[in-house]
């Protein structure tokens, strides 16, 4: 790259940066104030009549609860994948790296027919699940374990870049000086991972709140037991209740938004606490 | 001063946003001049897939042998509701064949799209075939499933899709407050409580027809599927005759999928006569015997007789005589608050 004596090294900032503002307001900014001013259409009394039913009070613990599991399941399961592929060489490894991004590739509502025929009652691990008194098809079980199918990616590729940058010589180093691999993990590794396991964690947060497609099938979307909450809003739509759908919407935007910024503070806070290295 | 890489970029962008600029202005082209091919759009359901491809291409080759000019019909299918909000947010469609009068009755008042009295401009109440709602079940009918009072009994299982979200479950919904309605002389209280006995019977609530019948045929969930009767048909005649049969209850519910021009989009591309003609299309001999094929029922009495044996007879009632018509319908059973959310919300907890 050729660069002269200019006040930043990377050229076209001004650019740059008005490209990015007017592309983010035009796909981003926009249509969610779009979807708030369609909520502004109903009362203060109507409002909290809709997002505050019974009904949908027990969608969003349902939603937010199984995204939550979901998203923690991937948490541990994921830096698992994610050390295996960095720190080791096997037969095949090519091959897990790139099943890691299927879910992302497929459509979810495929992704959410596939695994409720897996398991629900005559599908392959259905069966034998069943045969042992415990059902996931049509239960919240099912539910997480398509929001954790969604998920993976998220976590695994946020995870990976970080571990492939922290040197084998520093665990090497701590080894020598006599600190037994399960301090190796919690004082050298685990810091160092930390804030990128959390972004990753909220990035798979976030798509698990909002998913649709892949858990209403698995889900069976009983009332009051297995509905979750896109599901209601699609109901509202069926009712050409656009305000009522858009309330119920932006109440589970405000409080993703809530709780993304809630981790990104935490995420911060162990950045500056564990001191990261370069590359995180 | 610019660097020549920015340069290069922001002609890349350029060429890029000029060049999606025809391609999005291309959709409003004003109609058609003589000898030009003609474009049509058909905004249909689910279940009509296989029924307008046959129809479209008779209607087509009929057009171009009469006119000269060329005709070409798009369809789109998916959830009835979702198709009709589309139209009403700017899909172009030239014609709507949809699964409820509802559906349409917003594209007037959401959309202001057609006159309200839309529903008197063709026969029949615009719906050019029928259907009927009936019940499938597995080989041998092992339950012994007969009648809507069957479903009720304790240990049968019963698939059919969740009300709010599906058109096709509204239907079968409206049969069985219809057939509990006769039943019992008209009394509501017994009504209410025979579909909240039905109901405690469904163990899975599917968000459409389509997955409904998958979790019945594919999953084996459930021991009858409560079933439009042309889907009914596909899925005996296409996954397996051996395996299920279809069950005609003796009352049920004259399923009426109706027509409709899209005033406000068809003068403004000038395509008015050509969709007129479609759908008067749908009435005539040709057009009935394709519905009749594909397991809707024909208005047309002639060809109904040509294919009685592939309709059982059933005693029919319409929903004007259940419920007043589909808005009632709609407000009284299925909005918020309504009685399926009355019947089923509370022995859930």
């Amino acid at each position: 790259m050729h660069s002269r004596a200019r006040r930043r090294v990377l050229p076209g900032f001004g650019l740059t940066l008005g490209l990015s503002w007017s592309y983010l307001g035009l796909i981003v900014l926009l249509p969610l104030s779009g979807l708030f001013l369609k909520t502004f259409s109903l009362s203060w009394a109507q409002f909290f009549d809709t997002v505050a039913s019974p009904r949908v009070l027990a969608a969003y613990r349902l939603s937010f609860g199984a995204a939550f599991l979901a998203a923690l399941l991937n948490a541990v399961f994921g830096l698992l994948v994610a050390w295996v592929l960095v720190r080791y060489r096997f037969p095949g490894k090519a091959l897990v790296d790139a099943l890691v991004d299927l879910p992302f590739a497929l459509p979810t509502a495929v992704a959410g027919l596939t695994l409720t025929t897996l398991y629900s009652r005559n599908g392959w691990y259905g069966q034998h699940l069943e045969a042992l008194g415990f059902q996931v098809a049509f239960t919240p079980v099912g539910i997480v374990i398509a929001l954790t199918f969604i998920g993976l990616p998220f976590v695994v590729r946020t995870v990976q870049p970080v571990l492939e940058d922290i040197d084998a010589d520093v665990e090497e180093a701590a080894a020598t000086l006599g600190a037994t691999p399960w301090q190796v993990f919690t004082r050298v590794l685990f810091p160092s991972v930390m804030p990128a396991l959390l972004s990753g964690f909220t990035l798979a947060f976030a798509r698990a709140i909002g998913e649709y497609g892949s858990v209403v099938f698995i889900s069976g979307n009983m009332p009051m037991k297995t509905e979750i909450a896109p599901l209601l809003i699609i109901t509202r739509l069926e009712q050409y209740d656009y305000a009522g759908a858009t309330a119920i919407a932006g109440v589970m935007l405000a409080a993703s938004f809530a709780l993304l910024l809630t981790v990104n503070l935490l995420q911060r806070w162990t950045h500056r606490r564990f001191e990261a290295r370069p590359g995180t | 001063m610019k660097s020549p890489s920015t340069r290069k970029l922001t002609a890349a962008l350029l060429s890029l946003l000029l060049s999606a600029v025809p391609a999005l202005g291309g959709c409003s082209k004003p109609g058609a001049a003589q000898g030009e091919p003609i474009t049509l759009l058909n905004v249909s359901y689910d279940p009509t897939r296989e029924l307008y491809t046959d129809l479209n291409a008779a209607f087509a080759k009929q057009w171009e042998a009469k006119h000269g000019t060329k005709l070409v019909i798009k369809q789109s299918h998916g959830g009835s509701g979702k198709q009709a909000r589309a139209v009403i947010d700017g899909l172009d469609a030239d014609v709507v064949t949809l699964a409820l009068a509802y559906d349409i009755d917003m594209l007037h008042d959401k959309g202001q799209l057609i006159p309200p009295d839309w529903q008197k401009r063709l026969p029949s109440n615009s719906s050019p075939y029928t259907s009927t709602i009936v019940f499938v079940v597995h080989k041998g009918n092992p339950k012994a499933i007969r009648d809507w009072e069957d479903l009720l009994r304790e240990g049968v299982s019963v698939i059919t899709p969740n009300p709010k979200t599906s058109g096709g479950a509204r239907w079968n919904y409206l049969a069985a407050w219809g057939y509990a309605l006769r039943k019992s002389g008209g009394d509501e209280a017994k009504a209410r409580e025979f579909i909240g006995q039905l109901f405690k019977n469904v163990p899975v609530l599917d968000s459409g027809a389509r997955g409904a019948t998958t979790t019945f045929a594919e999953r084996g969930l459930g021991d009858v599927l409560i079933a439009w009767e042309n889907e009914a048909f596909l899925l005996t005649e296409e996954v397996g005759k051996d395996k299920f049969e279809i069950i005609v209850p003796s009352v049920s519910i004259l399923a009426e999928p109706p027509v409709a021009l899209v005033d406000r989009n068809v003068d403004r591309k000038g395509t008015r006569a050509a969709a007129e003609a479609y759908l008067q299309y749908l009435y005539t001999e040709e057009g009935q015997e394709l519905a009749a094929k594909h397991h809707f029922r024909p208005r047309s009495q002639t060809v109904a007789a040509k294919y009685a044996s592939r309709f059982p007879t059933v005693s029919l009632f319409t929903i004007d005589e259940v419920s007043g018509g589909w808005k009632q319908a709609q407000k009284k059973h299925f909005d918020d608050g309504g009685s399926f959310d009355q019947l089923y919300v509370p022995q859930a907890k």
